[in-house]
C-alpha cells in the first residue's frame, strides 16, 4: 500500500532492512567474537574457577585451599568432595549478613547523594557553550587522574579531629575552642569519600545523555506556557533517563563492594561487605570462605541488574 | 538568564568540592614539615626526595604505561561488545554475553583480581605487566561497553541508514557515520577507562608480579605506614602534566573549530 510506505515505519520493520547487509558481512562476525571470546577467556573462565573454591576446604599451604577438583578422570572424587559448609559458615554468622544488608544500604544511600550532586552539574556542563563543554569535562575527569588513595587520604586531613575541618569551624566560630568535627571514622565519612570518589562515574553518563538532547523540545514547552520545573520534569529527566540509570548502576555496583573507602575512612562498626572479603582473603587467608562471599555477593546483584537491562533493551 | 546564573552556581560549588582537597594536597606537597596538617614553610624538599626514590618511578612509570594500553584495548573492545549489545541482538549465547558485560561491574575487585590471579596460575603464565594489562583491560572494557551503549541506545539511525541504502558498505558507514557520532561517548569511555585502570589497586596488587609494582600499591602500603610528602610531590607532578595535556587539546579543539567555520564560510561564499 503506498499509505504503508510513506508512513513511519513500525519498530520491528527497520530490523531486517538494516541487518540483511551486515549479516553476510566478515566484519560483524569480528563485531561479536573479539570481545565475546576475551570475556570468556578472563572472566568467565576464572569465574568458574572461583566458584569451585568456594566448595572447597579451607588449608594451611599455598594455594591456601584443598584443590577439589583434580581432571576429568577423577568425576566421582570430585562430586564426593564437594560440600557447602562455607555457605552454612556465612548463613550462621550474623557479622556477614550484616556486611551484606550495610553495604546495600551504604551503597544505595550514597547513590542517591550522587544522583543530587551529579544531576544538577551534568545539566549545567550541557547546557554551557559548546566551546566550554570538553573543558568542563576535562575539569571533572582531571582530579580523578591522580591517584584514588590520596585523594582519600587528603579527605583523612580534612576530616580528622584535629584536621583542617575542626580548624575552619573554629575559625568561623562554629565551634568552641575544645570541640573537634566528629565525623571521621564515620558513616558519614564514608559517605563523603563515596560521593567524592564517585562523582565522575555518575557525572559522565549523565552528562553524555543530556548533552545530546534536542533543546527545541524545551523552546516549545515554554512557549507553550510550562514552567521551567514542569518542562524538567516532563522534558529533561525523561530524556536523560539512559543516563541516569547508566550512572546510577556504574556506581551503584562498585560501592557495594567498596574496601579501599571503608577501610580507611570508616570506622570498627562500619561493616561492608568488601572490606570483610578482603580480611578473609589477606588476614584470616580463608580464600574458600572469601569466594563463598563473593559468589552470594554476586547473586544477590546480577539478577536484578541482567533483568533491568532486558527491560532497558526492550524499550530502546 | 535565570537558567545560566544557576548552572554557574552549581558548577562553582561541584568545583570546589572536586578541587579543594586535591588543592590542600598540592599545599601541602610543598610543606617543610613532615607532618600533613602543619605548615612548616616552603620547601622543595620532597620533590628531592621523590625524585631519588627509585621504586617510586619506576611505580608512576609502569603505571603510566599499563592505563595508556589498557584503556586504549578496553575502549577498542567495549566499543565492539556495545555494538554486539545493541545491534546484533540475534547473537547465540546473547544472555550469556550481556551477562559478562554487566557481572565484571558487579564482581567486588577483589574477586576479579583473585580468579584471574587463578587462571594465570593455572595457566603457567608468569605475572607482571602484560597480566596487569589483561586484568585492567578486561574490567574496564565493560565500563566502556555501558557508556557507548547508552549513547547508541539513543541514538538517530537515519543517517546510518541512508548511508546504507545508497550503498555504501556497514564497514565504511561505521567509520564514516556512526563512530563520529558515537565518538564524546567512546572518548568518554577510554577517559573512565584510563582512570580506572591508574586508580586501580586490589585487581593490580593480585596481578602483578615482579617489576611491575604499580602506584596504588605503592602508596597504599605507604599509607599503611604514614604518608610521606613525596606521594603529595608526586600527585602534584602528575596533575601538573595532565593540565598541560588538556591545554594542549583544548587548543588544538579550538583551532580545528576555527579551520572548519572558515571552510564552512569559503564554502558558503564560493
Amino acid at each position: 500500500m503506498a499509505i504503508d510506505t510513506l508512513s513511519p515505519q513500525p519498530p520491528s520493520k527497520p530490523e531486517p532492512v538494516i541487518a540483511d547487509p551486515s549479516r553476510r558481512n566478515p566484519a560483524r562476525w569480528l563485531v561479536v567474537a573479539t570481545p565475546y571470546l576475551w570475556l570468556l577467556l578472563f572472566f568467565a573462565a576464572p569465574f568458574i574457577i572461583i566458584f569451585k573454591i568456594s566448595l572447597s576446604d579451607t588449608a594451611i599451604a599455598m594455594p591456601p585451599y584443598t584443590p577439589v577438583f583434580e581432571g576429568f578422570g577423577k568425576f566421582g572424587e570430585f562430586f564426593s568432595q564437594l560440600d557447602f559448609e562455607n555457605y552454612e559458615f556465612l548463613a550462621s554468622d550474623s557479622l556477614y549478613i550484616k556486611s551484606y544488608l550495610n553495604s546495600l544500604r551504604i551503597a544505595a544511600i550514597s547513590t542517591f547523594l550522587l544522583l543530587l550532586v551529579g544531576y544538577p552539574m551534568a545539566l549545567a556542563m550541557a547546557r554551557a557553550k559548546t566551546s566550554l563543554r570538553p573543558i568542563l569535562v576535562m575539569m571533572v575527569i582531571l582530579p580523578f587522574w591522580t591517584s584514588f588513595l590520596i585523594r582519600v587520604y587528603a579527605w583523612i586531613g580534612i576530616l580528622k579531629p584535629e584536621g583542617l575541618l575542626t580548624l575552619l569551624f573554629q575559625t568561623v566560630g562554629l565551634l568552641g575552642e575544645g570541640e573537634q568535627v566528629q565525623i571521621f571514622r564515620t558513616d558519614y565519612a564514608v559517605f563523603i569519600g563515596i560521593v567524592y570518589s564517585y562523582l565522575p562515574f555518575m557525572v559522565l553518563p549523565l552528562y553524555a545523555a543530556l548533552e545530546k538532547m534536542d533543546h527545541t523540545l524545551l523552546e516549545a514547552a515554554s512557549d507553550l506556557g510550562c514552567p521551567p520545573w514542569k518542562a524538567f520534569w516532563r522534558i529533561t529527566f525523561p530524556l536523560s533517563l539512559p543516563g541516569v540509570i547508566a550512572g546510577s548502576l556504574i556506581c551503584f555496583i562498585p560501592i557495594t563492594g567498596e574496601f579501599v573507602i571503608p577501610d580507611l575512612l570508616g570506622g570498627a562498626d562500619t561493616l561492608m561487605i568488601g572490606k570483610t572479603l578482603w580480611t578473609e582473603f589477606f588476614s584470616s587467608r580463608d580464600w574458600p570462605l572469601a569466594s563463598s562471599i563473593a559468589v552470594i555477593l554476586l547473586g544477590v546483584l546480577v539478577i536484578p541488574i541482567v533483568y533491568f537491562q532486558n527491560q532497558q533493551q526492550k524499550a530502546g | 538568564m535565570k537558567n545560566s546564573r544557576f548552572d554557574a552556581t552549581v558548577l562553582t560549588l561541584g568545583f570546589a568540592f572536586l578541587y579543594i582537597p586535591i588543592i590542600i594536597l598540592v599545599i601541602y606537597s610543598f610543606n617543610a614539615s613532615r607532618l600533613v596538617t602543619v605548615w612548616g614553610g616552603f620547601s622543595l624538599t620532597w620533590y628531592r626526595e621523590m625524585w631519588s626514590n627509585q621504586g617510586l618511578m619506576d611505580a608512576a612509570w609502569v603505571t603510566a604505561r599499563v592505563a595508556v594500553i589498557s584503556a586504549t584495548i578496553a575502549t577498542v573492545l567495549g566499543t565492539l561488545a556495545a555494538l554486539t549489545l545493541v545491534r546484533f541482538r540475534k547473537i547465540p549465547g546473547r544472555l550469556l554475553f550481556s551477562g559478562m558485560i554487566y557481572a565484571p561491574l558487579v564482581m567486588p575487585e577483589v574477586i576479579t583480581g583473585l580468579s584471574l590471579l587463578l587462571l594465570f596460575v593455572s595457566l603457567n603464565v608468569d605475572r607482571g605487566f602484560w597480566t596487569v594489562i589483561i586484568a585492567h583491560t578486561t574490567f574496564s572494557m565493560c565500563y566502556v561497553a555501558i557508556v557507548v551503549q547508552s549513547r547508541l541506545l539513543t541514538f538517530d539511525r537515519s543517517l546510518e541508514e541512508a548511508a546504507l541504502d545508497l550503498g555504501c558498505p556497514p564497514v565504511k558507514t561505521f567509520f564514516r557515520i556512526t563512530l563520529p557520532l558515537i565518538l564524546p561517548a567512546v572518548l568518554a569511555g577510554w577517559m573512565l577507562a584510563f582512570t580506572l585502570s591508574l586508580d586501580d589497586l586490589v585487581i593490580a596488587s593480585f596481578n602483578t608480579g615482579p617489576g611491575a609494582t604499580t602506584l596504588p600499591i605503592k602508596i597504599y602500603s605507604q599509607v599503611r605506614l604514614g604518608v610521606t610528602p613525596e606521594i603529595n610531590a608526586i600527585c602534584t607532578i602528575l596533575i601538573g602534566l595532565v593540565a598541560l595535556g588538556v591545554i594542549a587539546a583544548s587548543i588544538a579543539t579550538k583551532r580545528n573549530e576555527v579551520r572548519r567555520q572558515r571552510d564552512e564560510q569559503a564554502a558558503a561564499a564560493g
